[in-house]
């Protein structure tokens, strides 16, 4: 079995604070970590191959440090790993980074892709379901859990209010849910081979069958128009009353925030 | 791509169990004033099985046209007849804004149909407007709602987004409106890219995450006992909630640790928190004062609680909660759609 796990590196925005005086973010001395809906679905992967001996290739896109993110995976398990970095692909939405992903992915052998769910910068879930697309793939997202079995997979898919079993055939892209696994700590020698003699394999544009006006900012159909942080946060008010007129004062403010 | 050969707006009417779901009817409210605004038509499009008789239903909240797309393989989500579906309504009357739910249904199915089409898509909008120019203009937050960013699709169509359920409201009821049914002559075609749904489970609160829920009533040492809790779970069924709890009312044994909110148990962000009976300490703050909407009730109007809260409330949790509950289960239930 032949797996693609495509990851991003994400600053870890549960470090990411506000600056109290101007509401803006503080991202100075975040760490960048792997996104945890993708390390997960890389842990699924490896978990495959421990029990059938699957071969597993990780591809991310991004700047040259997105190699850290690369060593990890590699200390993880992984066999292969796979930087895809160039100019052109800067700036990209999340169609024209599925379609530069996805031409890189079509240079591979695969039975199964696995994204994770969403980044924990963008939270968008769309790059997944899109890679799917341009590969003419089924798509299962929302993934908790993977049986393998033999030519096809039964996967467990999340909902709202409950989840679904479906039974896909291979080749198939599936989307990860950090919570589905625990995922496994960088062995020894994965993480001294990952600094002695891994070479990163670094693709750029020439590297992949792609047309240039769909990559990068150029290929993104939605642009940011502005970018704003909500302020830091005030105290609210607080209010005194009868249990009554408090009660009531409560879903008035829930009404005119929508809440209810 | 002529631009002008698109006009209109789409809502992606989502059903399940043959229920249409309430953030469609949220979408067609806003649907509706971005198609007035445009001085253009408001069009639902319901794929699934046996739906005929709920096509009325999303005219009365505002569509002016219906199309309705029955078969076999709708009568349960799945990407790819959906995707088709969506995709052939899109192809024939080319609308120019494009809007889904951002549920799992939702968020699952726009990314597919805007790479087949090859257009741009904003997931998880808060917030659509109209620019002088006609254009959608899409809100959404990112890194966690410490940033909201606008966003434009200036030269593909349509313009899509999914857009967050409970956040858009829906029009008032109208009996008496007027529109058209329209229904599809669309066939699925069976490619490598279907799958097969073996079963469908519907799961129980006690298996959930509190890190999913949007809504959280959370407890502490104030509510003074395991049975005073029933209050809470009271409220949460009202509010399509769950309830979590401090380090202190879980040290006491009134609540497991999994739904503990806090520095040494989970950070939770749901769109709103309530903190009954919390004092404040800055272990439990750090697990929660990223939620978007937080209301506090404590006796003690020195609480530090009252410091991080958007709304506080000097009071008895006992005596405010139960009422509370009671105020929305009439608004819930006038709301309710028959």
């Amino acid at each position: 079995m032949k797996i693609v796990v495509c990851i991003k590196q994400v600053p870890d925005t549960n470090e990411v604070r506000l600056d109290p005086k101007t509401g803006t973010l503080i991202r100075d001395g975040v760490p960048s970590i792997i996104n945890p809906d993708d390390k997960a679905g890389l842990e699924a992967a490896l978990r495959l191959k421990d029990a059938y001996g699957a071969h597993v290739t990780v591809v991310t896109m991004g700047p040259p440090q997105a190699k850290i993110a690369l060593q990890e995976a590699y200390a993880m398990g992984a066999d292969r790993v796979i930087l895809l970095t160039d100019r052109v692909f800067a700036g990209a939405d999340t169609l024209a980074t599925s379609t530069t992903i996805a031409a890189a992915i079509k240079k591979l052998d695969y039975d199964l892709v696995i994204t994770g769910r969403q980044a924990i910068d963008g939270d968008t879930a769309q790059v997944g379901p899109q890679i799917a697309e341009h590969l003419g793939l089924p798509q299962i997202s929302y993934v908790s859990d993977f049986e393998n079995h033999g030519d096809y997979a039964v996967v467990k898919r999340v909902f709202e209010d409950g989840f679904q079993k479906i039974k896909v055939g291979y080749p198939c892209l599936i989307t990860t849910l950090s919570e589905m696994n625990e995922a496994r700590y960088m062995n020894i020698r994965g993480i001294l081979d990952a600094n002695r003699v891994l070479e990163i394999e670094t693709w750029q544009f020439s590297d992949i069958d792609a047309d240039i006006e769909e990559m990068g900012l150029k290929g993104s159909p939605t642009k940011v128009k502005k970018s704003f942080t909500k302020g830091a946060k005030q105290a609210g008010k607080v209010l005194e009353g009868t249990p009554k007129e408090l009660a009531v004062a409560i879903v008035d403010k829930l009404h005119e925030k929508f809440i209810i | 791509m002529n631009q002008k050969d698109y006009s209109g707006v789409l809502v992606f009417a989502e059903q399940r169990s043959g229920e249409i779901q309430n953030v469609s009817l949220e979408l067609l409210g806003k649907g509706r004033k971005i198609a007035d605004e445009l001085g253009a038509s408001l069009m639902a499009v319901l794929p699934g099985k046996d739906m005929k008789k709920h096509s009325r239903l999303l005219i009365e909240y505002g569509a002016d046209q219906v199309v309705l797309i029955e078969d076999d393989s709708l009568s349960i989500y799945m990407t790819e007849p959906y995707t088709q579906a969506v995709v052939q309504t899109i192809e024939t009357y080319k609308p120019e804004v494009v809007l889904f739910g951002a549920t799992s249904i939702g968020r699952d199915l726009a990314p597919r149909v805007s790479a087949r089409i090859r257009t741009g898509l904003t997931a998880d909008c808060t917030s659509l407007d109209v620019s002088e120019d006609k254009m959608l203009l899409m809100t959404r937050p990112a890194f966690g709602g410490n940033i909201m960013a606008t966003i434009v699709c200036p030269d593909h169509r349509p313009q899509m987004s999914t857009v967050r359920p409970g956040v858009m409201t829906k029009m008032e009821r109208d009996a008496s409106r007027v529109g058209e049914v329209i229904e599809s002559d669309w066939k699925p075609e069976r490619n490598t890219q279907w799958v097969e749904v073996l079963s469908f489970e519907q799961e129980t609160d006690e298996k959930q995450d509190i890190q999913e829920a949007t809504v959280l009533i959370s407890g502490g040492r104030g509510v003074g006992s395991a049975e005073n809790f029933g209050v809470l779970y009271d409220l949460a069924d009202e509010l399509g909630g769950m309830v979590s709890a401090s380090r202190a009312a879980v040290d006491s044994g009134w609540m497991d640790h999994e739904r503990q909110v806090g520095q040494t148990g989970k950070t939770v962000r749901p769109n709103l928190y309530f903190a009954c009976g919390i004092s404040g300490a800055i272990q439990h703050v750090a697990g929660m004062e990223e939620a978007d909407f937080i209301v506090a009730v404590n006796k003690d109007k020195n609480a530090k609680i009252f410091e991080v809260a958007d709304l506080g409330i000097v009071g008895d949790v006992h005596k405010i909660i139960p009422l509370l509950t009671e105020e929305i289960k009439k608004i819930n239930e006038s709301k309710k759609v028959k």
